[in-house]
């Protein structure tokens, strides 16, 4: 199955793979005529006392015989090479393609380290697949049949020989071969699983060393490797016993053809000539078998990541979530003219997480008419980051619906919505790159000038111009030496930078200290007029300024109303207000 | 020392296995060889119609060496792998034992990405160091004297001329290859590199990218670094295509030499003719030792690629050294051991009631909680803390990140850090936890300079909820267990009440045992925090710092939150790094840093 689809998957790649298959055949005819003429040689020398000149015309035809095969043997790797690149081109296209359909949710959810794995790793695992385990395959089936043929011709006996160890040792290997593809599958599980583990270990570092734990992960790491090691070794004892059999079989054929001839030449029913070329082509029988059984690990390693990499390409984007227009009315013909108006609403929206495992909003309504400043106040987990989720369509509602100026959010071009929208996420990712390239992200063609002007906008102009290369300077993992409130900063300089209509704040200013929080506001300010703005905030001052305070409980918005109507309301936002009073600002 | 001589020495605790594989090797082609010579001089003679008991014993050897050369083969691939993982575990702890000290201060400047590809998939491209690099070359060099020796017993023109051919595929052609393919293997493994950053990126930053409509820019990048990884395996491809190519003509070439020197010395009478079809058999049989030689080198150079990266990363000196004795004053090790005896007794005290304990209300779990770990605070140490004019910069052409800091925390006192992101608070943390080292200026703890401590005492001192917090991808419990192995079940949901995360955890369905995800993804920022809390309660250590701790949670949350701690706050040195208020009105001295300076204690 898997392997029809790998083959299949890339119609060039195919086509090359044959060519490859085609080039080792003829390599296999070239050796055919060698062994012929070397046997025609050694007979007239040898039983008809003939000299060098009487020969010379064979030596002849062997030279360039000789380079013929070598030609042959060239362009069969070279085409089984660029079979194989041609597939895992177009892997890797469709992979990443298909990763930002799934979108984050996906790649949350997954172990991104074991992502990774089976994107690079799996996709690289199909290099050897292609260029050494199916090229041998397909030539196993093609170059013995001709060995046969030409072995029938010669001496119809021998054949018996060939034809009763030659299916025998077929059989064998495909009983072998079956064991080898699960203990295949279970090594390339646990060489992702591995990767992930040396990853968070080497990340965690840090961690580890604060509750002194770093040293004793040494035996950890010992035993999981000795671990793979022995499971490694499980797939390659069976592959090695295989060859063992494989081996004996073609060794002891030899031996017992060179006998039977051996016995035949004496009783004078075979010609030498004869009996030396078909000594000499019964190795080259079992040749293309035996290399098969070498590549026979490489063949169970392609097919089980060729399993998880079509796992992935088959796993279906969850309704949209990423690049892919929605899926209904709206599939064939997604909106991408803009929305002129952001007038936002959410009617009875429910989401959950983990398959409906984890609830986060039920029937959740709001509204966020165009122009105004909504902001989203509540406990921690009440449900406030998953309304930014759904607005950014990284999740899709399990039930109501959202608008944007009464057209389907569904039915809107994601990209063509996203472009609308500035985010400003509680932790951005920050790219391997300068910090002026993870600025550029939210526009790449913006000028140094603009660069700038966005970065000082949001107060992190004074940090990065201290630093050594200034905007130049690369970003280490995951901005290891930038406080949350730096990070912060150039996620909010991203977003003047990317200037859009419509701004998410996700708990934007929750990092900041008194001075940057106070300096940032006005920014802020100055950003939000004259757009419309979702934001999730902690700060009163963020929530003074909104027009409307929605807040949120356990999935439910609860109260709606500005600032001073909720408070006269009391309950759950009275609350809130008084331990902001008493413990912010 | 160059690469190759520290990759040799790595392996030096197994040279006897590396032996063990080369006769094996050797011996197997010796068979093969055997194999076929004997047959052809088995039906040769056979040919003369010579009486069959005269070919007994060729009979026989044939088939001794063609078993015999299976099961070599077999023995050899069997041991020499087995070497192999065993080799391959011992890098990996050597490796991690080498990074460990270095971390966090010298690895800060790779990406964790490119640290997977240099230790996972470096470490494994070592694999092939051993089977097909030190191996190989040996055992060729046994197999071409013996096959020279064969040829050589009939005339010293038929072994020249094999031992030419055999060196030009043996040596000439790999050392060509080498030279050829220096470049591209070294391009292979950058590329890689790249693209494996490109793609965690894509994985890990895939919101953001989306967010700014990068997708397809981001695709884009990916498909430019794949299409150039596959240039330069295709290059790579050409090189293998052609070194192959002449392996077999090199083959068929030293066959018809040999063929061609031998004909006139038996129509000459020097060799009979019963040994003519020998002498090629013999000469092709010979090749199998030499055909992995062209790769051999190839594989060298990806070794010693990979082996380059691997040392350069280790080569870094550690930031942060240990003294050679530690200071074994009060403070550094009578506060670990004072941990036990609390743990001992809190088990003591529970182990009668333990079936009891899970229906108790919370109220008991945090009165038991806090009487437990309260005990340790009694322990007279004194660990009082205290800054001296220490200056401090990340690099050397870095800006002074803390410019002559002064202040001093009594034992048992709380202070506050305040002032902007980037004014150096984190760093004194930093330097607290001696990931870095300061070089100028003094930190004290009870008296000592910091530096006559080793790094792990003082850290054990230290219970601390940092600003980024790390999760490992395990359970949470997996996690909490993290900072005390010896944790009950009831200490860890003791600790938990206390972080104000007993509730969240309970309501999950897999309760503590829920895997959370690559770095903990799966919790909320809040949660991360109050995670890392209960770690620190854990710990139960003398010194608590709070690094931003609560910047993730709501105003309600933070203030039961400190409400909740006050308990486990008691009698302990507590730093509290932070801007809010509510952490402010628990302190003894608030101490206001900005641009690396004390403008305020």
């Amino acid at each position: 199955m898997t392997e029809k689809r790998l083959l299949r998957y890339n119609r060039l790649a195919h086509g090359l793979l044959s060519l490859a298959v085609v080039a080792g055949f003829l390599a296999a005819l070239c050796v055919v005529a060698q062994a012929w003429l070397l046997s025609v040689v050694v007979n007239r020398v040898f039983i008809l006392r003939q000299t060098l000149t009487d020969v010379l015309p064979f030596l002849f035809v062997l030279l360039p015989l000789a380079v013929l095969r070598a030609l042959f043997v060239w362009s069969g790797d070279v085409l089984a090479q660029r079979a194989a690149s041609r597939l895992k081109g177009s892997l890797r296209q469709d992979l990443t393609h298909h990763l930002f359909a799934l979108g984050p949710a996906y790649t949350r959810g997954e172990h991104s380290g074991e992502l990774v794995n089976a994107v690079v790793e799996g996709v690289e695992v199909l290099d050897e697949y292609f260029t050494a385990y199916q090229t041998a395959r397909l030539l196993a089936r093609l170059a013995p049949l001709l060995i046969f043929v030409v072995v029938l011709v010669l001496d119809p006996l021998t054949t018996l020989v060939l034809l009763f160890t030659g299916p025998l040792l077929v059989l064998l290997l495909a009983l072998i071969g079956s064991s080898v593809k699960d203990i295949a599958q279970r090594r390339f599980q646990e060489l992702s699983w591995m990767s992930a583990y040396f990853l968070d270990m080497l990340q965690g570092l840090a961690t580890l060393k604060l509750f002194g734990r770093s040293r004793e992960k040494i035996e950890t790491i010992r035993a999981i490797s000795t671990r793979y090691g022995s499971t490694t070794l499980e797939v390659l004892r069976t592959a090695f016993q295989t060859a063992l059999v494989l081996e004996w079989g073609s060794t002891i054929a030899t031996a017992l053809v060179a006998v039977e001839i051996g016995l035949r030449l004496i009783s004078g029913d075979i010609v030498f000539d004869r009996a030396l070329a078909v000594l000499i082509l019964t190795p080259e029988f079992f040749l293309p078998l035996r290399q098969l059984a070498l590549k026979y690990h490489a063949g169970a390693a392609g097919r089980a990541a060729a399993e998880r990499v079509f796992t992935i390409l088959d796993t279906a984007p969850a309704p949209v979530g990423g690049t892919q227009p929605a899926q209904g009315r709206g599939y064939d013909h997604p909106r991408r003219a803009p929305v002129t108006r952001s007038d936002i609403r959410f009617e009875r929206v429910s989401f959950a997480y983990d398959n409906g495992q984890r609830p986060a909003l039920r029937d959740f309504s709001l509204h966020i008419p165009h122009g105004q400043k909504i902001a989203l106040v509540g406990a921690t987990g009440a449900g406030k980051t998953t309304v930014a989720n759904l607005l950014l369509r990284f999740i899709e509602p399990n039930g109501g619906s959202i608008t944007i100026a009464g057209i389907p959010l569904s039915e809107i071009d994601p990209a063509t919505w996203r472009s609308q929208v500035a985010w400003v996420p509680q932790r951005p990712h920050l790219f391997y790159g300068t910090f002026a390239d993870n600025l550029r992200l939210a526009k790449p063609q913006a000028t140094q000038a603009e660069v700038v002007a966005a970065a000082k906008a949001a107060h992190a102009h004074e940090f990065i111009q201290h630093l050594a290369r200034g905007y130049d300077t690369p970003i280490g993992e995951q901005g290891a030496r930038l406080s949350g409130g730096q990070q912060q900063r150039l996620a909010i300089a991203r977003a003047f930078l990317k200037d859009a209509p419509f701004l998410i704040l996700d708990e934007a200013t929750s990092h900041l200290d008194a001075e940057s929080e106070g300096l940032i506001q006005d920014a802020l300010d100055r950003l939000l007029r004259g757009r419309t703005a979702l934001i999730i905030a902690h700060r009163l001052k963020l929530i003074y300024t909104a027009d409307q305070v929605v807040v949120v409980q356990a999935g439910h918005a609860v109260q709606a109303g500005t600032h001073r109507s909720l408070l006269e309301q009391g309950g759950v936002y009275q609350q809130l207000v008084a331990s902001y009073e008493g413990g912010g600002r | 020392m160059s690469t190759l001589a520290r990759l040799l020495k790595l392996i030096a605790p197994f040279k006897w296995w590396v032996t063990l594989a080369v006769w094996l090797n050797f011996l197997a082609i010796g068979a093969s060889v055997g194999l076929m010579a004997l047959s052809a001089y088995l039906i040769s003679k056979a040919a003369l119609m010579v009486n069959v008991s005269e070919l007994a014993l060729a009979i026989t050897s044939v088939r001794l060496f063609a078993t015999l050369r299976a099961i070599l083969r077999y023995l050899e691939r069997y041991f020499s792998h087995t070497a192999t993982f065993r080799i391959l575990t011992h890098l990996r702890v050597w490796f991690y034992r080498a990074i460990e000290p270095l971390a966090p201060a010298r690895l800060m400047q790779y990406r964790s990405g490119d640290l997977l590809t240099r230790s996972v998939a470096d470490i494994e491209t070592l694999e092939n160091f051993y089977i097909r690099v030190i191996v190989p070359p040996i055992a060729a060099a046994l197999v071409v004297v013996l096959a020279c020796l064969i040829l050589g017993a009939f005339d010293g023109s038929l072994a020249l001329a094999l031992s030419v051919f055999l060196s030009l595929t043996g040596v000439a052609l790999p050392l060509t290859m080498r030279w050829l393919g220096k470049r591209p293997a070294g391009q292979l493994i950058a590329a890689r590199a790249e693209l494996n950053a490109m793609l965690v990126d894509e994985i890990q930053g895939l919101a953001d990218l989306l967010a700014f409509d990068q997708a397809d820019a981001h695709r884009a990048k990916v498909l430019r670094l794949s299409d150039e990884l596959q240039r330069v395996q295709e290059q790579q491809a050409l090189l293998r295509g052609v070194s192959n190519a002449l392996t077999v003509l090199f083959t068929s070439l030293a066959a018809l030499t040999v063929l061609w020197l031998a004909i006139p010395l038996v129509s000459g009478g020097q060799i009979e003719g019963v040994y003519l079809a020998v002498l090629p058999l013999t000469a092709i049989a010979s090749f199998e030792a030499v055909q992995p030689l062209a790769l051999a080198l190839q594989q060298l150079e990806a070794s010693q690629a990979a082996g380059r990266r691997l040392f350069e990363l280790i080569d870094a000196a550690p930031e942060v050294c240990d003294p050679t004795e530690s200071a074994s004053l009060r403070g550094a090790h009578a506060a670990p051991r004072a941990t036990r005896p609390a743990a001992k007794t809190w088990r003591e005290r529970n182990g009668v009631e333990s079936k009891r304990v899970t229906k108790q209300s919370h109220s008991r779990l945090e009165e038991i909680a806090s009487s437990s770990y309260g005990l340790l605070a009694k322990t007279d140490t004194d660990l009082t803390l205290a800054f001296k004019d220490v200056h401090f910069r990340y690099h050397p052409n870095d800006p002074l990140a803390l410019d002559g800091v002064s202040f001093t925390i009594p034992a048992g006192s709380r202070a506050a850090i305040v002032g902007a992101s980037g004014s150096g608070k984190s760093t004194i943390v930093n330097l607290l936890l001696r990931f870095w080292d300061y070089h100028e200026g003094q930190i004290t703890l009870g008296g000592r300079d910091l530096h006559d401590y080793r790094a792990d005492d003082v850290r054990a001192l230290l219970g601390v909820v940092p600003q980024n917090v790390h999760l490992f991808n395990a359970t949470l419990r997996d996690n909490l267990r993290l900072a005390n192995p010896d944790a009950t079940d009831e200490q860890i949901k003791a600790a938990c009440h206390q972080a104000q995360l007993h509730e969240f955890i309970a309501g999950l369905p897999l309760g503590y045992d829920t895997p959370i995800g690559e770095n903990g993804l799966l919790l909320s920022g809040g949660e991360r925090q109050r995670l890392a809390l209960a770690r620190a309660i854990l710990k139960n250590a003398p010194i608590l710092i709070l690094d931003e701790a609560t910047a993730n949670l709501d105003a309600i949350t933070e203030e039961q939150l400190f409400r909740s701690l006050e308990s486990f706050m008691a009698d302990r040195t507590v730093l509290i790094i932070s801007h809010h208020r509510v952490a402010l009105e628990h302190v003894d001295q608030v101490i206001e840093v900005e641009q690396g300076r004390v403008i305020s204690g």
